[in-house]
């Protein structure tokens, strides 16, 4: 097995609904989406964006896109105009996700590096 | 079999001033969508109107549409936008003013969709038993009434067809979801149910694939974003509906971006909660139902999509005051940029906790360092050339806001060196109008939809 991070394997896009910050994480190939089902948990999720998400992660599998959507909630200090942060609307989000690591197969490995 | 072309020119209300005017002049199109509204705008554009009973609306739109009427009148081409604010009337009559300028008077009809505006009615459901509880933290609109700016219903694309089907050629909305602006030229084009969930869902995903504009054609786009070509002249989206609830998103030859099947995916997640249950004043959507293919260069494919009948509930979007804010920052030169940006912070809470402040919240970020990943970024190289010092404050208590915009400039000449950035001006203390998302029962309210010629 090698680790890599999710940025090889998928893109993403985020965006916020009060407080709550969505993160839609995309397998750049179909067959890489089971591999996002088994290793990127809720509860992975939760503990990647530890100091930034500070109520709940919810997981949403969406099949047909061979996508994931998560809900960051407590995300954007208050979120909307309550916010003081940069990103209010945790549009960076998207990526902030990308950065986490997951293990693949070592022939999986071999191919995305060349 | 018909198509209908449904163009989106404006994703938010601050888009793009030229879009709307290159849709209509760069291909066929049959309806142009524009979206004004943000939740803050509602708030905004109610204080407009407390000055001046004309104003509240979007000025843009009446500017746009005398510019583009020529054209929509030579091409029949019909305008749905949701530019009426908190006074569609008053946008309304200043769109006629621009017609007779432009010699189309008796030539246009204008639509209004209005009713939305549930200000003056709140203390009656109030008493009635209508709580509006927020859907976040499930307390009652009682707890913030005094601070209550604005309240608004969502209504949906029926409503929007109805100003349609009485021959509005420009029709005018209040707060309408963005969905509904393209939803509803397609029930009104197509004459869909309204309990045909399969149809009224596709035509709402539709409205959200192109709501945010250039976000679908190959804006904010992170897949192959360097190779997206001209973003200069990037190409606003066109939905190409059919009867059957399929369509194609697409864009005008000629254009820059790009729409694929992976781009596309990337608006689809947007603002998404659970995407199996979408709720809007027509239908529930499903979003995992949804078929994309690739039909051709920059043309995407949508077909199988099923929904749910709507609910009994509107949405509510209450603005309300909510205290004060103020944002200041400094910027740090190399050497040691992000310790003399650390220090500066420690600086200026020490001396706001020696003024005694208090604040509900005071959050620093140092930009170029942790501003959008947080502690994920990892540490900065030593070497770094500069970091932006940040810092923020919130309170119910005005004063205190207002004392903490004095405590950042001082830094260039009494804190930590190589410090710059500060020509911008001081912090500005900000009023805070606050969101309130909150859900009405449909038997409480009811659409008001006229057309009349201009």
């Amino acid at each position: 097995m090698a680790r890599m991070k999710l940025l090889q394997l998928a893109h993403a896009r985020s965006g916020d609904k009060g407080d709550t910050a969505n993160v839609g994480l995309i397998a750049y190939k179909p067959e890489y989406y089971s591999i996002l089902v088994e290793q990127v948990t809720a509860e992975r999720v939760k503990e990647h964006f530890k100091g930034i998400c500070l109520g709940e992660v919810e997981r949403f599998e969406v099949p047909n896109l061979h996508a994931l959507n998560f809900l960051l909630h407590e995300s954007l200090d208050g979120g909307g105009t309550l916010s003081l942060k940069t990103d209010a609307q945790g549009k960076t989000y998207s990526t902030a996700l990308l950065r986490m690591e997951i293990e693949v197969d070592d022939s999986l490995a071999r191919q995305l590096s060349e | 079999m018909k198509t209908v072309r449904i163009a989106n020119g404006q994703g938010f209300w601050g888009d793009s001033l030229q879009a709307p005017i290159e849709l209509v002049r760069r291909g066929p199109i049959d309806y142009l969508t524009l979206d004004y509204l943000a939740e803050i705008t509602m708030s905004i554009m109610q204080k407009q109107r407390a000055r001046d009973p004309l104003a509240g609306y979007a000025r843009d739109f009446v500017a746009l549409i005398e510019e583009i009427l020529p054209d929509l009148v030579e091409r029949n081409i019909k305008v749905v936008a949701n530019a009426g604010g908190v006074n569609p009337e008053a946008c309304r009559d200043a769109v006629i003013e621009a017609a007779r300028r432009r010699g189309f008077g008796g030539k246009v009809k204008i639509g209004v969709v209005a009713g939305d505006d549930i200000m003056s009615s709140l203390d009656d459901f109030i008493r009635r038993g209508v709580e509006l509880k927020n859907q976040e933290t499930g307390e009652p609109l009682a707890s913030v009434r005094p601070q209550v700016q604005s309240a608004n219903v969502y209504f949906g694309g029926r409503d929007i067809a109805e100003a349609l089907d009485k021959g509005g050629q420009i029709i005018i909305a209040g707060r309408v979801t963005d969905t509904g602006l393209s939803l509803g030229p397609m029930i009104h084009e197509f004459g869909w149910a309204r309990d045909d969930w399969d149809r009224l869902s596709a035509g709402t995903i539709a409205g959200h694939t192109v709501e945010c504009g250039a976000q679908c054609t190959g804006g904010n786009c992170l897949i192959d974003w360097e190779t997206i070509p001209n973003m200069a002249d990037i190409g606003y989206p066109i939905i190409e509906a059919e009867p059957d609830g399929s369509f194609v998103i697409t864009k005008h030859s000629g254009t820059g971006g790009r729409i694929t099947v992976a781009s596309i995916k990337e608006q689809l997640l947007y603002e998404m909660g659970d995407p199996r249950e979408y709720i809007t004043p027509d239908c529930v959507a499903d979003f995992t139902t949804i078929h994309l293919e690739q039909a051709g260069l920059d043309r995407v494919r949508f077909s199988g999509i099923k929904g749910r009948p709507a609910t009994d509930l509107y949405k509510v979007s209450v603005s309300y005051s909510a205290g004060w804010k103020a944002v200041g920052s400094l910027v740090y030169g190399w050497p040691d940029a992000y310790k003399k940006a650390r220090a500066a912070d420690r600086v200026v809470r020490e001396r706001l906790d020696r003024l005694g402040l208090r604040f509900d919240s005071v959050l620093t970020e140092f930009v170029g360092v942790d501003a959008c990943h947080g502690a994920l970024s990892g540490p900065p190289s030593a070497d770094i050339a500069e970091v932006t010092f940040r810092i923020g404050v919130r309170s119910k208590d005005k004063r205190a806001v207002e004392r903490f915009t004095r405590e950042v400039a001082p830094l260039v000449l009494n804190g930590p060196p190589t410090v710059t950035g500060f020509a911008a001006g001081r912090a500005k203390a900000e009023e805070i109008i606050a969101y309130w998302p909150a859900l009405i029962p449909k038997s409480e309210v009811q659409s008001k939809i006229s057309v009349i010629e201009a």
